[in-house]
């Protein structure tokens, strides 16, 4: 039998803001346990929840960015469950009225675009950690990451394939970086991936029974624990068992998906309006004030470095896919006057090979986009050859001197003064005869060599234009 | 409506919520007690009413992204009943 | 000096006549003589005369406020930095808040002097002190009574003169009512008027607190420090507050008054009836008009708050898990024990009814029919008083069906003690000010007269509360052996 997947993901982002959702404590990562745990956070008696103005402005921009409806009225429910790492007992979140409506995501697998329906994202607080190292057989509780922002973003099951699973988180992974609300670091749970997986035979119209894959933390374990759990269905079925509804937990280690018994009996979360809060107003005024102050999005600035840079589709895919690589692009199209193709090749070239090789962002580049535009500038003005400037890229990346500085110090100047040229192509026709005679009677190979004797002669420093000019008259004599 | 020992049982454990064996049955017999005087509820109609959350007819306010709290967790470990290197501690969880 | 108004307090102290640590030690020492009323979790004794050496400091620099030096006395339910919070509860015992309620703070700013933390229902839920854990209250007009709940222990405290006034919170009647058998004044203000910022919840959109004092002039001064927007309460509401003295003797000349025909049926006791109607009578000599209304939906209350507040009260109860705070059960075995038998242990009975009776109303299959039911018929009360109040200024009616009944009376039938708030609950679904003063007595145990009022109008209820203070004297009775 052949067999279609049906898949949706629910991902959660960190929003990227100073303070938790509904308290004044920082929500920085890496401090020692329940240090940034307020009273608040801790759920101590008494305390109420305030809702952080900049993590629903985040909620906005993603809801805008994704073309969804942005709702004028939503509010915060109460999910209650037991769990250690949830201190008050429920988790504040959006049920019925969630902060953005439907919206879409267009992704590329194998050159074919699919647009990707989003259901909803709504916001919500993270819960704590459980730390399960020996404390006497106890668990440690750390609430620090407790109250951290989280936008819930749920996906249609609209995708057919762990690929297009991939295709899509990465594409949202990439979006909220861009838009800067979420640093999408995803070792330290910043962008997390929950997984609705399901099969049935192909051409059926009703879904099967999905499982739920949970703490997929990596682009490639979303993939592989997909395509596990697609095995997993699909041998099941065809040994005549049956999926049953359940939350499945994808181990790393064993690339394998387990049952999460824990987690199942009594899933009823009793979900209600928190009455410490009211509803969320946004108006016109709010949603024009975030729109003004929006970012060109990825695919808008895609299609404008292709009509104004002429660039090909793959260089302005690359150059767009975050901010900082297009605005550094941007940058040192402008101050080196020089040609955008060039500049395009050179960034998404040799700087993006050199970064990639150190493991660092264009951010922390040691070249910056000025000392790089400089470079470039004596490209354009034949100043310097693009082989020397391969030379002169090395000694930027080392060092912290300018292109010119590179340039004088280390005397890497093109000579085009043709006198200086011709005084050198004499001297080797004179001592070549024989080779001369040769490219007389016909082998134009030949000519290669006294280019190569002249570049040599003048340390690479000769427009090779001007070269190529010189000798061809002079041989032909 | 009246509610059954297992009911109450049930409800119980989604509470978390301790009871004595003992007790089940007037827990029971309370909230069936209880869940009579609902039943008034049901005879108006109210098809057509917004339920009410709330008696503030309000917006929520929003706060500015700031950090205002400092580390207390000496003084919140202080009141907690099990506590090592900063943490609170419970019996084994087990996912 | 324990029978004095706040304002004869506060000119006693400034003229010197005592000092606020002698102030202080006579309440302590009234406190000590009548322990039996167990109106008090906590005294504070050393505190209390730290803070009222202070404000004697205070008062000699000049910098008093009106309560400066003042002996107050706090429900126990308001955190209180490093001073145990017990809520009424087992689950608390062992609670010292690490920080103030902003109510506390207010006080603590105004240089007031805390004298204790007062008994109260377990977690505010009861109707006459008696779901304590530290056992019941006695009403000071008569001992075998109940003082009302859920503030029993604030009411018997200023009626026994225990302490100069008390705060209390108001869920259902929480304020109201126990005022009422007690014979004293006591305001719930407007839903969003108090913050509710350290303040244990029970039921978080009902939940407000009030002053608990002998009159309507004290209740003016003390709601001046409570009231006031809060930054750190999303319910707080930001409009100014204005002077609750100021008012105070604005003629009643043309107020008009609503009596709804639902507070003054056939079940009202007729002699409760007979003392309403002897006070509304009073108000028409100083010039105010009656007009007779009708709020249908009024019958409904009861239910939907029975929804309602047990519904909020299980998820706010939630957080008292034995992890981080309170009440944790000796050697779980595992997560389930631990979370079971803590909150077995540390809840008392009337408590975990609401908290099932919440958990079984949210729950899947029953959200719809009692719930969102409940949250339709709160729009229809609300309402009701909203209409009724575009016709008069201020509606009048009883706080209770009956004057104080006796301990264990109600406590075996749950339903019967709810019945208890039929006049009180309505106006904490619709979110509005309201006021109990004493209105006489019947068989020697004190009754109240309740004046509800629209949104934000409580200088306009303590102005209508003070002129009949001016021409009665119920409110000036003291129980026998306290005076």
């Amino acid at each position: 039998m052949e067999w279609e997947t049906v898949i949706g993901l629910e991902i959660h982002t960190q929003l990227a803001t100073q303070s938790k959702i509904f308290s004044g404590a920082s929500t920085a990562y890496g401090a020692e346990p329940n240090t940034q745990a307020c009273a608040v956070d801790l759920g101590l008696p008494g305390v109420l929840p305030v809702l952080n103005e900049d993590a629903v402005r985040k909620a906005v921009i993603f809801g805008m960015a994704i073309n969804a409806h942005i709702a004028p009225y939503s509010i915060f429910a109460r999910k209650n469950y037991f769990y250690p790492d949830l201190p008050k007992g429920y988790q504040i979140s959006q049920m019925d009225h969630p902060i953005v409506g439907r919206g879409h995501l267009d992704i590329e697998v194998d050159g074919i675009t699919k647009r990707i329906g989003i259901t909803r994202a709504h916001l919500e607080e993270d819960a704590g950690k459980s730390l399960h190292e020996n404390f006497h057989g106890l668990t440690g509780i750390d609430l620090n990451r407790a109250g951290t922002p989280l936008l819930e973003i749920v996906s249609e099951p609209e995708m057919s394939s762990a690929k297009e699973a991939v295709a899509y988180m990465r594409k949202l992974h990439e979006l909220v970086r861009y838009l800067g609300i979420c640093d999408g670091n995803m070792q330290e749970g910043s962008f997390r991936c929950d997984a609705n997986v399901s099969v049935r035979p192909k051409g059926q119209v009703e879904f099967g029974t999905r499982a739920e894959i949970k703490n997929i933390n990596s682009f490639k374990f979303v993939e592989k624990a997909i395509n596990h759990e697609i095995e997993r269905q699909i041998e099941l079925i065809e040994n005549g068992g049956k999926v049953v509804q359940e939350t499945r937990l994808y181990d790393s280690v064993k690339d394998e998906t387990r049952s999460m018994r824990s987690k199942e009996e009594a899933n009823d979360y009793r979900y209600f309006p928190d009455p410490d809060l009211l509803p969320v107003i946004i108006d016109e005024d709010f949603k024009a004030q975030i729109k003004a102050n929006l970012p060109e999005l990825p695919h808008a600035k895609k299609l404008r470095f292709k009509t104004d840079y002429q660039l090909d589709d793959e260089s302005a895919t690359i150059l767009t896919s975050s901010r900082a690589l297009s605005d550094y692009f941007e940058s040192v199209v402008k101050t080196s006057g020089s040609e955008a193709k060039l500049c395009a090749n050179w960034v998404t070239g040799d700087l993006s090979a050199a970064l990639n090789k150190a493991d660092l962002e264009i951010d922390q580049s040691p070249i910056n986009d000025e000392r790089l535009a400089g470079m470039l500038a004596r490209i354009t003005d034949n100043t310097i050859s693009g082989k020397i400037a391969k030379q002169v890229f090395e000694e930027l990346w080392q060092s912290s001197a300018s292109a010119d500085e590179i340039i004088a110090e280390k005397g890497l100047k093109q000579i085009t003064d043709t006198g200086a040229i011709e005084a050198i192509i004499d001297k080797i026709i004179a001592d070549n005869q024989d080779q001369v005679e040769q490219y007389r009677s016909g082998k134009d190979k030949v000519f290669a060599f006294f280019v190569g004797q002249v570049m040599k002669e003048m340390k690479g420093k000769a427009n090779p234009a001007e070269v190529n000019k010189i000798l061809k008259e002079k041989l032909q004599g | 409506m009246s509610l059954t020992t297992n009911d109450v049982n049930k409800i119980a454990h989604l509470a978390r919520l301790g009871i004595e064996t003992q007790d089940t049955e007037s827990y029971a017999k309370d909230l069936s007690g209880i869940l009579d005087l609902m039943t008034q509820m049901g005879e108006l109609n109210t098809d057509k009413v917004e339920p009410m959350a709330h008696p503030m007819d309000q917006a929520q306010r929003l706060r500015p992204d700031q950090i205002t709290e400092e580390n207390n967790r000496d003084k919140f470990m202080a009141i907690a009943p099990q506590t090592e290197d900063g943490l609170f501690l419970v019996p084994k969880v087990i996912e | 000096m324990h029978n004095k108004s706040l304002k004869e307090l506060s000119h006693g102290l400034k003229n010197r006549d005592f000092s606020s640590v002698e102030l202080t030690q006579e309440f302590l020492k009234r406190i000590k003589q009548h322990q039996d009323l167990n109106a008090y979790i906590t005294v504070t004794e050393d505190l209390a005369l730290q803070d009222a050496l202070a404000a004697d400091i205070r008062i000699t620099n000049n910098q008093a406020n009106p309560l400066t030096g003042i002996p107050v006395a706090q429900k126990d339910i308001f955190c209180t930095l490093n001073i145990k919070t017990s809520c009424g509860s087992k689950m608390l015992d062992n609670f010292k808040a690490p920080y103030n309620a902003t109510v506390i703070e207010k006080f603590n700013l105004t240089g007031a002097v805390m004298l204790g933390k007062l008994n109260m229902d377990e977690f505010a839920m009861g109707s006459s002190n008696e779901t304590s854990f530290y056992g019941a209250v006695k009403n000071p007009w008569n001992p075998n009574k109940v003082p009302g709940g859920s503030s029993g222990g604030s009411g018997a405290a200023v009626a026994a003169r225990l302490a100069a006034y008390a705060t209390g919170t108001d869920t259902g009647g929480s304020i109201r009512q126990p005022a009422a058998l007690c014979g004293i004044t006591g305001l719930k203000p407007t839903y969003g008027r108090v913050s509710r910022y350290g303040m244990i919840a029970y039921a978080s959109s009902l939940d407000q607190g009030g002053p608990m004092t002998h009159s309507a002039e004290d209740a003016a001064i003390v709601l001046q420090t409570m009231a006031g927007f809060d930054p750190k309460d999303s319910t707080s509401v930001d409009i100014s507050v204005p002077d609750y003295s100021a008012t105070l003797n604005k003629p009643l000349t043309g107020l008009k008054i609503g009596l709804p025909k639902e507070f003054f049926s056939d079940e009202l006791n007729a002699d409760m009836a007979k003392k309403l109607t002897e006070a509304i009578d009073e108000y028409q000599k100083l010039g105010a008009e009656i007009k007779d209304i009708s709020m249908p939906n009024l019958k409904l209350a009861i239910p939907a708050y029975y929804v309602i507040a047990p519904a909020e009260c299980s998820a706010n109860l939630s957080r008292f898990d034995g992890v981080r705070f309170g009440h944790r059960c000796a050697n779980p075995v595992d997560l389930t024990d631990l979370y079971t038998r803590s909150r077995g242990e540390g809840f008392g009975k009337e408590v975990k009814r609401r908290i099932l009776m919440g958990t079984y109303a949210l729950s899947t299959g029953y959200y719809d029919a009692y719930y969102v039911k409940a949250q339709k018929i709160r729009r229809l009360i609300s309402d009701d008083f909203k209409n009724a109040l575009a016709e008069v200024d201020v509606i009048m009616g009883p706080v209770t069906p009956t004057p104080a009944f006796g301990i264990g009376e109600k406590m075996s039938d749950p339903v019967e003690m709810y019945l208890s708030d039929i006049y009180t609950i309505a106006i904490n679904l619709a979110g509005l000010p309201a006021i109990s003063i004493p209105a006489g007595f019947i068989n020697d145990l004190p009754i109240g007269l309740q004046i509800i009022g629209n949104y934000f109008t409580e200088a306009q209820i303590l102005n209508i509360a003070h002129q009949y203070q001016l021409i009665t004297d119920w409110h000036k009775q003291t129980p026998k052996g306290f005076a």
